[in-house]
This record gives C-alpha cells, structure tokens and sequence, in this order.
C-alpha cells in the first residue's frame, strides 16, 4: 500500500472552497446507464463522491437515445447547471455544437476533445499506465506469453494493447503478445461469458498474464483467470480485490477522479486541455495488500524506473491514436 | 351488428386505454416515492409546453409516423411487418451512402434524392422477406424479426469498417457536407427577435411524414391497388377467387411498407445526426407496430398516436431530466401505455361493449 | 298431456344478441323416447336454443326442466351431467388419435390411462352392439369416413351416459345411404328408450324420421304438431310465414351450342392429392348442367379450375377456344374477361369479403372495369355506389343500403349482392356452386327463379349443390361425381334420388343390389 502512492492517491487534502457554486453540477451519463460497471459508473461514483464530501447535489440524467445528447446539455446548461460533466467521447459532436451556445457554462468532457473556451477536455494517457502493466506482466509471465483482451474494437482500447505489448516488449524483447477483442459494438463492454471464452482460448496459446482492458467483459476474464490459476490484469479501478493473489495489478484509469475534480472545481473550472497520465496520478497500476505477494522487488523496481523515465520524457510510450499505428503489436 | 359505434371504437376504447396507463404509471411513480400529479405536469410542459417541447415530441413523432404507417400498409394485407426496424437501419444506410458521395448544392435536392436512397434501400430489405413469403411460404414475422438482426450486423461491419472515418471512435460515417443539412423548424419558423424551436431536431421531414399520411390514404382508399391490397387482406381466398395475384400484393405491400420504414432515415440521420451513426433507429421500428395497431392502421391514427407517443418519448426525457425516476421506469411507464393501447385492446373493449349494450337495452325499454 | 315428465322442458327461454333476439320465449316439451324434429330457416334460432340447453349460451330468461326437475346448466360438464349429449354440424374429433381414445377423452378416470382405456373398450363394444353402432376402436379419426366419425361422435355421447341425444344438422355431410343409415341408428336408440332432439333444415328428414317437429322462426317457436298430422307444404310454410313454391317453374331446354367444353381435366393439390381425374364434360348454351355429389367429391375442384382460382391439366375450351389453365392467364380476371361468372360455392370466404360494403363488393372481380375507375390508378368510388344501389333495387336486397358491411346482410341477401354481381355482367357460362346453401326458403325460391331466367336467355350454367333436391328441380342434365370422376349422366326425367345417391357413394344400381347395408359407409 505504501510503495505505489507517488503514483496513485485519492485526491485528498484540497480545501473546499467556501464560495460554494450558486449552481448544481450537472452529468449526464451515455446510453449504457450509470450503472454499467465501468465507465459510466466510475464517473457516476465519482459524482457521488463530490456530493458526500460536499453535501452539495448534483442533476443528472441517463440517455435513452442519441438525439437527448444535445437536449440534455441544451437542458442542463439553460436550468444554470454549472459545470456540466459528461463521460465518453460519443458527446463530442453534440457539445462541439452546443458549447458556444452557453459561454457562460463549463463543459467537462472525458475521453475526447472539444476544442472550445469554456471546455475541459480531459484524456487520459491510458498507453503510459497499459506501459507500466505490460512491464510487471512480462516480468511474472513464465511461459513467455501474455495476452490482452479488449471491450469494444475502437483505437481507445488499441492504445490500451499498443501501450501494454510495448511495456511487454520492454522488458522482454522476446515476448508474445496475444491481442483479442471482444467485438464491436456497445454490447462487448457488457459480455463476461465472451470474455471468459477468449481467456480460455488465450491460456490455450500459452499465455499466462491476461490483461482486460473490457468494462463488465473483464469481470469474466478476470475470474477465468483465477479458476486456470494464471494471473490477470484489471481496469480502470482497482479490482485487485476480486481475487486476491490472483490479479497481479490493475491498470488505473481514475474517471471518477475527473469527474470529482471538475465538480470539486465548480463554476471557476479551468478549462482547456486537461491530460491525466502517471504525472499527474491520472493513470498508474494499483498495489495493495491483495497483490503483495505477487509483485517481487525487481518487478517494482523495473516498473519504477520505467515510470519516472516516463514521466521525465526519456522513454516515449507510443500513442496508438497519433497514427493509428502500434510497432509493438499488430491488429 | 356492431356492438359499438365507430367513434366509440375510435375515441373511447383507446382513451379508456391510455387513461388506465396513467393510473398504473402513476402507482408506480408513487411507489418509488415521486409525485405523480408534479410528474404529469413536467411531461405534459416539457413536451408540450414550448416550441422547444414541441420540437423534439414532432421529431420523435416524424420517425414513428413513418414506422407506424409502415406496418399499418402491410397489415392491411394482413402481413406483419415486424421488420420495420431493419428496414429503417438499411434507410439509413442509403441516406447516408447518397449524402456522403453526392455533392449536393442544396437540401432541396438532396431532400427528394436522399428519400428515394432511403426507400430504395428499405424496399429492397423488404422485399426479400416478402419474397420468401410468397413463394416458400416462410412466415414473414419470423423472417422480418430475423432480417432485424441482419441488418444490424451489415451496419456493424460497415459502420465498424469502409465507413468509418479513420482515428473516429465512434461506429458512425463521417459527417454529411453542410449542403445536405435540412432546415430544422428553428431555422424554418424563428422570424422574431426570440428564436423558437430552439435547438430541437424537429425538421422539414415532419412534412414529409405528413405527406406520406395522405399517400398512404389515398392509396388505401382511393387507388385500385389499395383495394386490392385491402381486399387480400380481408380474405385471401376471396381475393383468389376474384383473381388477384396473392405474390403481387405480398410483394407490392411489403415494398411499400419497407419503403416507409426507410424514409424515417431522412428525419433521424439526415435531419438529426446528420450522419449514420450505429443504432440510430432506437426501437422506433417497433414503435411503429404499437403506433399502427393504436392508431388502427389508419393513417390519422397513426399521425395522432405518433404525436402521442413523440409526447411520451419527449416527456419521458424530461422525467428523466428533473426527476429521480430511474430511467428503466420511464421506460415502463412508456410501456405500460404501449401495452394498454396495443396488446391489451379488448380487455377494455369487451366490457364497454357490456355497457353500450345496456344503454341500447334501457333506452329500447 | 301424460302424467310422465318430459325428458326436457324449456319454459319461456329467451335470448338476445345485442340488438338482435336469438330466442323470443320459447316452450317446448320433449317426451322422453321420441325423436323431436326442430325446423326452421339458418338464423331462426334453432342452434342457440340448443346451445343454451347445452350450456354454451345462458338465456337471458327462462328456465330448463330435465326429466321434471329443474336444472341449472352453466356449462357443458353440467349438461353432461345431466345426461344431454350433443353431435355437432362440425365434429369435434381429435383427428390423429384412434376412436377410442377420442371416446375417452375429457371422460378419463383417475390418472392413468390405461385402465380407463381398457373400461372403455369394453364399454364400446358393448354399446356398439347394443345400438347397432359398430366401428373399429383402433382406427384413426382422419382415416375413416365422416359417416363413421359421426357414430364416433353419438359414441361418446352415449359412452358418457347420455339419455337425451342432440344432433345439429347430422345429414349435411352425409350420402343419402349414410343418412339412411343414420336414421336407422336414431330409431334403435329411440327403441332402446333414449330421447332424440333433430335439428334440420330438411323437411324430408322431418317428415321420415320425426315423432313431434316444432317450429322455428325469427326465434320464436310457431308451431310443435305430430309429424303424422302435418304436411311438407304446411311445415314449409310455418318455417317462411307466407306460401312458398317448392317446385320450380321451368319449361324444357332448348340447348344450343356448346359453351364449355372440358376434356381430361386433371387436378392435384399442393399435398399430392388426385383430385380431379380425367373430367369430361360439356354445357351448352340455354341449359343448367348439374353436378350431383357429396362434398369433397372434386366438385369444389372442377369449379375452382374453371373459376381460375386453381391450376389444372387438360383440356377446357370456351366458346371452343382453348382456355389456359396454369398459365398468367389462368386467374380470375381471365377468366371473367372471357365471360365467365362465378358464384363460388362459400360466399363467406369466396365471393364476399364479410368486411367490405356492399358496395365494394360490388365491384369485387370486376374491379379493373372501365367503369369503376376513374383513371389507370383511382378507383370511381361514387360510380360503384350508384351501381350498387340499381343492383340493390333489381334484386330486392335488404336491406337497400350499399353502405353496409356484407357481413350485415342476411344469407339470402349476401348471395344475393353475388348473384347480381355475376349474372349482370352478361356472362356467356355461369359457375354456381350451393346457390341456396344457408340461405332461407324465400329467397332460394328468387334465386331458382334466377337462375332459370338466365337459362332462358341462352347462357349455359354450370350447377354445383349437395341439394339433390334442387340438383333435380333445376337441372337439365345430371353428372354426379364421386372420387374425382365422374360417374355418368342422367336426365332428371329419367332417374331418382335413389339412384344418385347410389352413384355418389360410387357404386352403380347393380352393385348395390348385391350389398344393400354397409357399403356406402365409407365413401
């Protein structure tokens, strides 16, 4: 629990602000539901979080349809919500259209990038922390193989595999990589018995450390990897708790620290280009008590090292999104 | 010898109808601790209250119009198109492939050329189920359920694939070129100083939904093709004897009827979307047979149980928006008045019937 | 009358269906071990009386006496109880099981099937024996014939205890012989003590096989007299209220050429069945052709190949051109183009559609007429209106009013919308299949009428009935068809009903000679 804080901390010890907004914030959640185990509902506990700590409130709504995407921010921003959150890049188009409508709200958008003044953009460096995960994978695989497994084929989650297969890579040049995902609409985030398939068929291939990069699909990886006895990789929260001393890490993505901070943030949020990556503890791999006793010192120290390279610039994670390309692993 | 009179088949049956979909939805919404009166209120204002309600419950209506019309051509020759979903998907797909490789200098042009894309496409997904039913005698309920699936799976691959714009995340084409862009009722009706219509998706395909209800009763009514249709519908064996080729209006009708459910695409890609984006028909295909059956596949019906139903999705939005009713009881309470107005049709009928019965006896005595 | 209870008695029993009164205050006693006819015209309540004592309908007012006991019957288990059973028009068999197990079902003891199986059997032969009743217990339903599975149907009545036997209709579908057969059956169990209610529309039946016949009309009850006091004449006039003409007025046929001309027609259906086999026949203009038969025989086949609503193979010439038979122009609207009428044998599913107008079904067939269009696309809805009300007048139809649905109209007045519909379009050959079936006696008598005036004109008609009674009155020349053939021709002058009905069950005079009781069951 002590080692990985530099990397990883709860956003603790900011003072409240006293000049508590006028207005609620508002967020409003994508087709899946606030409670999709996954993205939607990392931010959704991030929200949840804002208000208990604050005792503020905050509106909110789940779409049903794609046109409410422009309607709910239309809504919100002309009922004085401020800011307004929103996780997911499906939003792009629709606040690109809305924003210079209300110059007078925030926008907080995540996982994409809305190019206008009263607009956060928060992206996450998900490659830096995949990195990190590939290099503790390669350093416990003994078979010489690991694998990945993907939610929904779209280039956010190939900068996940780019990321992990070149931290892989990294520490051990003659690694395989094994790259599968689980389909290509919404319905592969929400697939744990395709997810427990593919596992199988990656342990059959010989891979022994399989990372899930899949919403509620990775549930399914995460416990076939625990009933074959190999080891497993989760997302974006902490899951090492799911099977203790059978997930080696998790690959950190803190979606609810976004949402926290842009609602902790109110009407004086900052807007403009907002990147989370292993700098600012927006992405990391977790250690806690339930993977102590995987994670041997070289491993920690390897993974270390690799993130401070990272973080000063000596080592460039390569971004599959830049180019659509990754030199580590081929789609 | 019917036991009620037309307007009261008309009128009364389905506002009994929607009047106990209320009561129960209200129930509910008191059983998770809501106001039901507060409830009511916010949906009838937030979907009917301004330009801006209006916009988006005529917006919803225009897709269900077009969904809703679809099934009640092909149930007039007693075909169940439960296809409309599919059939609208594959619109879609010749709305977007017609917007995105042909330069248009204006909507005007691109609105007729955009439609016939639509129908086109649709007509064609139609058809083969319908073919299926006339000459192999497959059930073209279970064939159009299925031709759902398929078409979702072709828009998948090329939604996932050639029509996605590389480094895009989402499963959508790009953008169409601004000159396709249709007029939304903002830009139509907004003359004063205040815009009206604010930002609602409601556009000129309204019109031509409205177009296509008059069509659709002409050629039901009017046309010898509509008699055909009606009368195959009524009795195949009559329209047997009376040589009408039963292929012919299998296949007429259910290309008609496709064609419909296609023409929904200029409302919800081209004049919402404005690209064809995975999943965009949202269930209004199946909306569509709950539309037709309300509306007793007559096409006023239809446009008032579309409007009808443009208000709930509109209101339901709204209860979304400003209350904490979850959304899956929104979707029950939409249902609940699907159910009471579609499946659920004699059970009130049959006891008003009772009473008309008794008012005939008393006033006889 | 007697100090014995009636076996039944209806007191006042009124019924209504909306608007419309089914049963007005009927009475009627039923002695016990008598057969009871009941007669009247289709809708004058015959068969929802029977159902209220069945327990299908609850009258509205009016109460029911069994054996002189008051009785309450809810249901049709309460009626069984009672010891009523009924055989409907419409046999209620399970097609794919044996008789027995038909018997049984819904009279099963206990859990197991067995036991009741073997009770059963034994009972069955025994009440085969005892009524004359015999039938294999092993065979399947849909592999014997309907005048077996009608003894199927008294069977389980009778396996079921019933003292008290309703039949609906029984000899609708039944050969003359079978029908024979039948009332033999009837008068040993009437012998044996049980109590027959006959409901017909048949005054033959009445006359030959009844102890008392009530009345029916409009749902009242106007008369109940002892058969051997009455008269077909007067029974018939009780049923209309007003005389009626049971003969029709025809003078002799003067036939000219030949209309149609049909050589070696053949007909299979969809499931592979033969059901035309090597038809030959001619009809000349200014004659009624008649083909006798029982239903399911292929006459409803020879009239669909020449109405063009199924395909063929052969040779059918009109006018002594070659007509296609399978081909694009082998449908309707060739067929009518030609000049062919057709007034198919079910005007319910054929010739009607229930829920159009009148008006629309005016023009039903005839709808690509100049005359009812406007335009290539619009149909000239006010022109079909305006020639329907003319028809409507010409035809005395009643209601007169074209807005109404076909399906308000009486029997007699739908057949008639048809009629109009075919005979004004001048055809050169007429198809007319069951021209008066379900339809009541006065205006069987308009519709004889017209089919002899068109007869006059020099038309050649083509006559399908199950009536012999009618397939006599109007024909000039009688084919009968059995089995997909046909098994020869006869001038009415020159034959009976007997003898048709021998040639229906396909048998020839000698042969029944030799073999006078069973043969003709299992046609």
């Amino acid at each position: 629990m002590t080692i990985m804080t530099k990397l990883m901390s709860a956003a603790t010890g900011l003072a409240l602000t006293a000049t508590a907004a006028v207005a609620d914030p508002a967020i409003i959640f994508d087709l899946g539901g606030k409670f999709d185990k996954s993205f939607n509902e990392a931010a959704f506990n991030g929200a949840s979080r804002w208000a208990e700590e604050t005792g503020g409130t905050f509106k909110e709504i789940e779409l049903q349809s794609d046109a409410q995407r422009e309607q709910a921010l239309r809504r919100f921003a002309e009922s004085g919500a401020n800011p307004i959150v929103m996780a997911g890049f499906a939003f792009g188009s629709a606040l690109s259209e809305v924003a210079p409508d209300y110059p007078d709200t925030k926008f907080a958008i995540i996982d994409m990038v809305v190019d206008q003044p009263n607009v956060r953009s928060v992206v996450f460096n998900e490659h830096e922390g995949s990195y990190l995960a590939g290099i503790m994978a390669a350093n416990a695989s003994e078979t010489g193989t690991v694998s990945f497994i993907g939610g929904m084929d779209i280039p956010l989650i190939r900068r996940f595999a780019c990321g992990y297969a070149q931290g892989a890579k990294a520490a051990n040049a003659d690694i395989t990589v094994i790259s599968n995902m689980t389909g290509t609409t919404g319905a592969a985030w929400n697939d744990p018995v395709k997810g427990s398939e593919l596992t199988k068929a990656q342990i059959s291939q010989g891979s022994d450390v399989v990372y899930a990069a899949a919403g509620g699909t990775g549930l399914g990886v995460l416990q076939t990897a625990a009933d074959e006895g190999i080891l497993s990789i989760g997302v974006d929260s902490n899951q090492n708790y799911l099977h203790p001393g059978k997930v080696l890490t998790s690959m950190l993505k803190r979606v609810d620290n976004a949402v926290y901070k842009a609602m902790l943030d109110g009407t004086d949020m900052e807007t403009g280009f907002n990147v989370m990556d292993l700098s600012n503890r927006g992405v990391g791999v977790a250690l806690d008590e339930n993977n102590e006793g995987l994670v041997t010192y070289a491993m920690l120290s390897e993974t270390y090292a690799a993130a401070d390279k990272i973080i000063s610039g000596d080592i460039k994670v390569h971004d599959y999104m830049s180019d659509e390309s990754c030199p580590a692993l081929d789609f | 010898m019917d036991v009620i009179p037309k307007w009261a088949d008309a009128v009364l049956v389905p506002l009994i109808s929607l009047i106990l979909a209320a009561v129960l939805s209200a129930l509910v919404i008191l059983a998770i601790g809501e106001d039901p009166v507060a409830a009511a209120k916010l949906m009838v204002e937030g979907a009917v209250g301004s330009t801006y309600g209006w916009g988006y419950t005529l917006y919803y209506a225009t897709n269900f119009i077009f969904t809703g019309l679809a099934v009640s051509v092909a149930f007039h020759a007693r075909m169940f198109n439960i296809g409309g979903e599919g059939q609208a998907m594959l619109g879609g797909l010749g709305v977007a492939l017609v917007c995105l490789y042909i330069p248009f200098p204006h909507w005007a042009l691109a609105l007729p050329v955009a439609i016939i894309g639509a129908a086109a496409f649709a007509a064609i997904w139609a058809a083969i189920p319908a073919y299926l039913q006339a000459k192999r005698g497959s059930h073209i309920v279970i064939t159009t359920i299925m031709f759902n699936f398929i078409a979702a799976a072709l828009l998948n691959y090329l939604l996932v694939g050639m029509l996605k714009p590389s480094g895009a995340m989402d499963p959508a084409t790009a953008k169409f070129a601004a000159t396709t862009h249709l007029p939304t009722f903002q830009d139509l009706f907004s003359w004063g100083e205040k815009p009206v219509f604010r930002g609602a998706p409601a556009n000129v395909s309204f019109f031509v939904s409205l177009l296509a209800c008059v069509a659709v009763w002409f050629l039901i009514w009017r046309t010898r093709l509509g008699f055909e249709i009606r009368a195959y519908g009524e009795s195949e064996s009559a329209a047997k004897y009376a040589g009408i080729s039963p292929t012919k209006i299998i296949m007429i009708s259910m290309i008609i009827s496709g064609a419909l459910a296609g023409c929904m695409a200029i409302n919800n890609v081209m004049g919402e979307a404005e690209r064809l984006v995975l999943g965009s028909v949202e269930g209004a295909g199946f909306i569509g047979i709950a539309v037709a059956l309300m509306g007793r596949s007559h096409p006023l019906g239809v446009l008032l149980a579309a409007i009808l139903f443009g208000f709930l999705y509109q209101g339901g939005a709204e209860l979304a928006l400003w209350t904490n009713i979850p959304r899956e009881l929104i979707i029950v309470i939409q249902a609940l008045v699907i159910m009471f107005t579609g499946a659920l049709d004699n059970m009130i009928r049959m006891p008003l019937e009772k009473i008309f019965l008794m008012m005939r006896k008393e006033g006889a005595a | 009358m007697t100090d014995i209870a009636p076996a039944i008695e209806l007191k006042g029993i009124s019924k209504a269906f909306g608007p419309v009164q089914a049963n007005k205050d009927i009475s009627i006693r039923v002695m016990p071990g008598t057969i009871h006819g009941i007669i009247g015209e289709n809708g004058a309540g015959k068969s929802t009386l029977m159902s209220i004592l069945y327990g299908f309908y609850k009258a509205d007012k009016g109460e029911v006496f069994i054996s002189g006991r008051k009785t309450e019957i809810p249901d049709s288990q309460a009626a069984i109880a009672a010891g009523i059973g009924m055989v409907f028009q419409h046999f209620k068999l399970v097609e794919n099981f044996t008789v027995l197990e038909n018997v049984v079902l819904g009279a099963e003891d206990g859990w197991s099937l067995g036991p009741s199986l073997r009770k059963a059997r034994k009972e069955l032969i025994n009440l085969a024996d005892e009524y004359g009743l015999n039938v294999d217990p092993d065979a399947l339903i849909e592999e014997i014939g309907v005048g077996m599975q009608q003894r199927v149907e008294i069977l389980k009545a009778l396996y079921r205890q019933a003292d008290i036997l309703i039949l609906d209709e029984p000899t609708g579908v039944l050969t003359p012989a079978e029908a024979d057969q039948l009332f033999r059956i009837l008068q040993r169990l009437k012998a044996e003590g049980k109590t027959i209610i006959l409901i017909t529309h048949k005054l033959r039946e009445i006359m030959d096989v009844t102890d008392t016949v009530s009345v029916m009309r409009r749902g009242e009850m106007t008369a109940t007299v002892k058969t051997s006091e009455t008269s077909p004449q007067q029974l018939a006039e009780l049923m209309v209220g007003r005389k009626v003409l049971l003969r029709v007025d025809k003078t002799p046929a003067k036939p000219r050429e030949a209309v149609l001309e049909v050589k070696g027609l053949n007909v299979t259906d969809d499931k592979g069945v033969h059901r035309l086999k090597g038809i030959d026949l001619t009809v000349r203009a200014g004659e009624v052709l008649g083909i006798a038969g029982v239903a399911g025989n292929g006459q409803s086949e020879l009239l669909e190949v020449l109405g063009g609503i199924q395909s063929g193979e052969g040779s059918v010439k009109l006018n002594g051109a070659e007509i296609d038979l399978t081909g694009r122009h082998s449908d309707g609207q060739s067929r009518r183009a030609r000049g062919v009428a057709h007034v198919p044998e079910d005007r319910q599913r054929e010739g009607l559609i229930m829920n159009f107008a009148a008006w629309e079904n005016t023009g039903f067939g005839y709808h690509h007429d100049d005359r009812y269009n406007r335009s290539r696309l619009m149909m000239d809805n006010a022109a079909l209106r305006q020639d329907t009300e003319e028809k409507m007048d010409r035809f005395d139809v009643r209601p007169p009013n074209p807005k109404l649905a076909a399906k308000s109209f009486s029997g007699g007045n739908q057949q008639k919308i048809v009629l109009a519909r075919e005979i004004e379009r001048n055809p050169d050959l007429l198809l007319i299949g069951q021209p008066t079936r379900g339809v009541d006696i006065g205006a069987i008598e308009f519709i004889h009428q017209q089919i002899v005036a068109l007869r006059d004109q020099g038309k050649a008609i083509l006559l399908v009935s199950v009536e012999l009674e009618e397939i006599l009155a109007l024909s000039d020349r009688i084919a009968v068809m059995f089995d997909g053939q046909i098994m020869g021709e006869r001038l009415p002058d020159e034959t009976d009903e007997k003898e048709l009905g021998l040639m229906m069950a396909g048998m020839t005079r000698e042969a029944a000679a030799a073999q006078p009781q069973n043969a003709a069951q299992e046609g």
